[in-house]
């Protein structure tokens, strides 16, 4: 799996949770929570979605590996070996 | 005969707007089923009969705006003669006699299955601005709710752009004048009172965190749900700030029906209430509080839900904000906040350790209890939140 299909996989997450974020004006090194306006119940979403699409179980731990764009895809490509 | 009347959603609400009837003359049903969907301001609504009984009549068409409290369908009770028929709809009712008899219930054909359009509040109001019809517009999201943005398609292939667009009703600003005037009036009416008290969570954290890692993701409780068990708790020791005060005196509710604050996307709130939250699990209420939150945002809370709370809980510590002062929700008398999870330096005996802190506020109605109660419940609260284990 690319880079750029875990990107994908991470915009399709999101924008299945909050659906009228700005996705085109997304900074990959900004926080997602305030770019997005997503809650800690979005986020706990977000995650299910991410391990339903590619099988990763993120740990509570790690939630803060996923704040950004940037470092969330980072994480899981370390974690897709 | 019975009628059924346009429910009050809440203090701020004066009209809501059937969108759709999920019963039909003739039917039989059931207290608690759900029976319509109203648009209100607060988004559409999945509307909740209170009685059981079979459908005599509908005395309102989909699209027309009815005040609170005007009659909306006429049921009568098992076995009760029906009414001599009349058309459904303008909500005036047609005077003069109809000849024609009743059918009796069970000839009459059941209300076809009406499948509900899932959709955003924010969607749902757009397609009745531009007049699209929610039901033909496909939703782009995996989860089936149709988005503004899938609207916003919609209507484009649907007409060419006009020129010089006309001025369209501003919803969020009718929604920001609701919440207002239920705010106005509780601070006109309400004497509120305010305590607040810095809690020792550390415990309460790890212990969560302990329960979180045996979970799926799915399964995982956010520390929210934790709040609400112990606020929902700790009123079994100070019963008068669950309730509602009306008609001049207080009246103390058998069960905690908790209302829970959530921002809508585009700056909307509502507070929807947990049934019975005091009967709840961690577990249980983390799953409320999800099926609660979805619904709130995708459109789809029932009237009950909007009616029934008996206090509010709200929660602003994760935009940062380390105290909220509430202002209750009338007529309840009480309302909770809880801030953020801050390490602060903590006196521990003669020594100071850092630990993971909350303010906790409680806003309360001085007719219906006196501050010393407050500050119990408030210790109450405290003494739940350091022995986790008792929250499970």
């Amino acid at each position: 799996m690319t880079r750029q299909d875990i990107r994908i996989a991470l915009i399709e997450a999101l924008s299945s949770i909050a659906p009228e974020g700005d996705y085109a004006a997304l900074r990959g090194d900004r926080p997602l929570r305030d770019q997005l306006d997503i809650d800690s119940f979005d986020f706990l979403n977000v995650v299910i979605r991410v391990h339903d699409k590619l099988g990763v179980e993120v740990p509570e731990a790690d939630y803060q590996k996923l704040a950004t764009l940037d470092s969330a895809i980072d994480y899981l490509a370390s974690r897709l070996g | 005969m019975h009628e059924f009347r346009m429910p009050s959603l809440g203090a701020d609400m004066e009209a809501g707007t059937l969108v759709e009837w999920n019963m039909k003359p003739g039917q039989t049903v059931k207290r608690g089923d759900i029976v319509a969907v109203v648009e209100t301001q607060k988004g559409a609504v999945d509307i909740e009969i209170w009685e059981d009984g079979v459908v005599d009549r509908l005395l309102v068409e989909p699209g027309t705006k009815v005040p609170v409290g005007e009659p909306i369908a006429l049921l009568r009770g098992e076995g009760e003669a029906a009414a001599p028929p009349q058309p459904a709809a303008p909500a005036v009712a047609v005077a003069g006699p109809v000849v024609a008899p009743a059918l009796p219930p069970e000839k009459v054909a059941r209300a076809a299955e009406v499948t509900r359009v899932k959709a955003s509040p924010a969607a749902r109001r757009r397609a009745a601005d531009l007049g699209v019809d929610l039901s033909r517009i496909e939703a782009s999201a995996a989860d089936g709710i149709v988005s503004l943005a899938d609207v916003e398609r919609a209507a484009q292939q649907a007409r060419p752009p006009t020129p010089g667009k006309a001025a369209e009703p501003d919803r969020a600003a009718a929604m920001r004048a609701a919440v207002g005037a239920a705010m106005a009036k509780s601070k006109r009416e309400i004497p509120h009172y305010y305590l607040g008290a810095t809690i020792d969570v550390t415990r309460a954290l790890s212990w969560l965190e302990q329960q979180n890692v045996g979970r799926t993701v799915a399964e995982r409780v956010l520390f929210a749900a934790v709040l609400i068990r112990a606020a929902a708790l700790a009123l079994a020791e100070v019963p008068e700030l669950n309730g509602h005060w009306t008609g001049g005196r207080l009246q103390i509710a058998p069960a905690v029906h908790l209302g829970v604050g959530i921002a809508l996307r585009g700056g909307g709130l509502v507070a929807p209430a947990i049934h019975d939250a005091e009967k709840k699990n961690t577990v249980e209420l983390m799953r409320a509080l999800g099926d609660l939150i979805t619904r709130a945002r995708s459109g789809g809370l029932r009237s009950s839900e909007l009616s029934d709370a008996t206090i509010t809980v709200t929660n602003l510590g994760e935009q940062g904000v380390e105290e909220v002062y509430g202002v209750i929700y009338p007529p309840q008398v009480a309302l909770v906040g809880f801030g953020k999870v801050l390490p602060r330096p903590w006196a521990d005996g003669a020594s100071i350790a850092v630990r993971q802190t909350l303010r906790v506020t409680l806003s309360a109605d001085h007719r219906a209890s006196v501050g010393h109660r407050g500050a119990l419940y408030l210790a109450a609260l405290e003494r739940l939140l350091l022995e986790p284990e008792k929250l499970a």
